[in-house]
């Protein structure tokens, strides 16, 4: 049912999204300075280009990137432009060509494959920045639902379906409310607040369409109001102008990043219970060297890119 | 509730030993862990979490008569996330520099256990002068362990304290690594109920 009703939303925020029409038919990021655009029709070869583009950072629209040269290929359909700083595969860049000195400008988003950026961020949010291990947030509730499996499991999974859902809501409130009125100061305030009438929502919703979940995860969806990482994951996607796919992405990554922390944590606290410990560290002080042992190991996930 | 007097000595003393929010409470260790590497960083959110807390205390325990029992929390959030909207942005305009480093902390702030558990337990049942001092003893408290922390794993780690050289070398890098964090906690925990137990022992023994 709910799951439904996500889709359908899914679907009327896509139809929302602008289509792309224009000259620019395609564009990719070619080198460490390099952009290559291509073009449907070809561009006349005696014009100076290089002062008809701008290229900016997705996530920093006020700052121009320099272009240092912007050079045709022999059929006019290609345009490389050359930048002076390096630009990241990972980064989205928009691309603003005028097609003549006083002609409109049109806009394109350059960046990796949609399906790529997507796979890197859900990567990167579940191993390489994971919540626990890498950012540190949400230590109350993983210190607190990792003393056993069970929980741990139930946690998880909760821990996934709020997240998800309650960072597509905060996106849309984000963009189509906040952003319009100028309004960003308020974000922490409007986005606990989102969070907290959510929680209460998919709490009374659950308790009638589905008793039987409502009492496995119940007693989760309380704690989970009042959390770092439910409120870090909607500061992360503003902060990085994430689109709905991307923002989706990070939610699902984070998520199960998580919940696969709990579920290893309460793997190993079921078998410190029998562990001969020192007297001083039963209990919390343990539980936080054998984190630290975690994190270390997840450390060696910090390598990794895309 | 106990039912003794609340001086400003007992609430001061209370954050800072005896219901430390960070070592004995163990509540909202996110930033304890994340940003204890330096002394700075963790005096500055420190200051924030005192600031935040002792507004809030303020402003609860004098609407304490206006706020209806069943939407407390949803209320007590709100003027939470005021107060933090406040340091966000005083931060932010007077120290954009180090803000940059502990800027999600700052907005996080919000969810921190210990300050809405204050609200629950003592601001909403006290007048302001008492709830004052009570918010002053536990972000007080709350600065006091992330600065231990921080002097530990500064020192140890980089050989400084503040930024200021002390020793010429690095003499135990380890200390800076983020992971590091966890030990440290674990760590000044043990030797907290350890030397609590001591103490015990030794008053018994008297």
């Amino acid at each position: 049912m709910t799951a439904r009703a996500t889709f359908l939303l899914l679907l009327v925020l896509l139809w929302a999204a602008p289509a792309q029409a224009g000259n620019i038919v395609a564009g990719e990021i070619t080198g460490e300075h390099e952009l290559t655009l291509a073009l449907a029709a070809p561009l006349d070869a005696a014009v100076e280009w290089r002062g008809l583009v701008g290229v900016v950072e997705r996530e920093n629209p006020d700052v121009p990137l320099t272009v240092t040269a912007a050079t045709l290929s022999k059929d006019g359909r290609a345009l490389v432009l050359t930048l002076a700083e390096p630009v990241s595969g990972q980064g989205a860049y928009t691309v603003t060509l005028r097609a003549g000195p006083n002609g409109a400008g049109e806009t394109f988003q350059v960046r990796k494959g949609v399906l790529a950026v997507l796979f890197s961020i859900l990567i990167s949010a579940a191993l390489i920045q994971n919540f626990v291990f890498s950012r540190y947030l949400g230590l109350c509730i993983f210190f607190g639902a990792s003393g056993r499996k069970e929980t741990a499991v139930g946690m998880g999974f909760s821990f996934i379906l709020v997240m998800t859902l309650s960072a597509v809501f905060v996106w849309a409130m984000y963009n189509f409310v906040l952003k319009p009125l100028h309004l960003q100061f308020l974000q922490v305030l409007t986005f606990v607040g989102i969070i907290a009438i959510f929680v209460q929502l998919l709490d009374t919703v659950l308790r009638k369409v589905n008793p039987f979940l409502f009492k496995k995860l119940g007693v989760y969806l309380v704690l989970i109001t009042t959390n770092c990482i439910i409120l870090a994951v909607p500061l992360i996607l503003v902060d990085n102008a994430y689109d709905l796919w991307e923002s989706l992405a990070l939610a699902l990554g984070s998520g199960a990043g998580f919940a696969l922390a709990l579920f290893l944590m309460a793997c190993v606290r079921e078998r410190l219970e029998l562990a001969d410990i020192p007297e001083p560290f039963r209990g919390l002080p343990i539980a936080f060297v054998v984190a630290g042992l975690f994190a270390l190991a997840f450390l060696g996930f910090s390598g990794m890119s895309f | 509730m106990d039912a003794h007097e609340h001086t400003v000595l007992e609430r001061l003393s209370n954050g800072l030993v005896k219901e430390n929010p960070i070592f004995k409470l163990a509540l909202s260790m996110c930033p304890a862990v994340a940003m204890t590497n330096t002394v700075r960083n963790g005096f500055l959110l420190g200051l924030a979490v005192l600031f935040v807390q002792v507004a809030s205390n303020v402003t609860v325990s004098v609407f304490r008569r206006f706020i209806h029992e069943r939407i407390r929390i949803p209320a007590y959030i709100i003027i939470i996330a005021t107060w933090v909207s406040v340091s966000d942005m005083t931060l932010a305009a007077y120290a954009p520099g180090f803000y940059k480093e502990i800027a999600l902390y700052v907005k996080l702030i919000v969810v921190f256990a210990i300050i809405i558990s204050r609200l629950e337990v003592f601001a909403s049942r006290n007048t302001v002068w008492p709830s004052f001092w009570d918010g002053m003893g536990m972000g007080l408290g709350f600065m006091f362990a992330l600065m231990l922390v921080g002097c530990l794993r500064e020192f140890l780690g980089a050989g400084t304290l503040w930024g200021v050289e002390i020793l010429p070398f690095k003499p135990f890098f380890f200390w800076s690594l983020p992971p590091a964090g966890f030990f440290a906690i674990g760590l000044i925990m043990a030797l907290f109920i350890w030397l609590e137990r001591r103490f015990n022992a030794w008053r018994a023994k008297r």
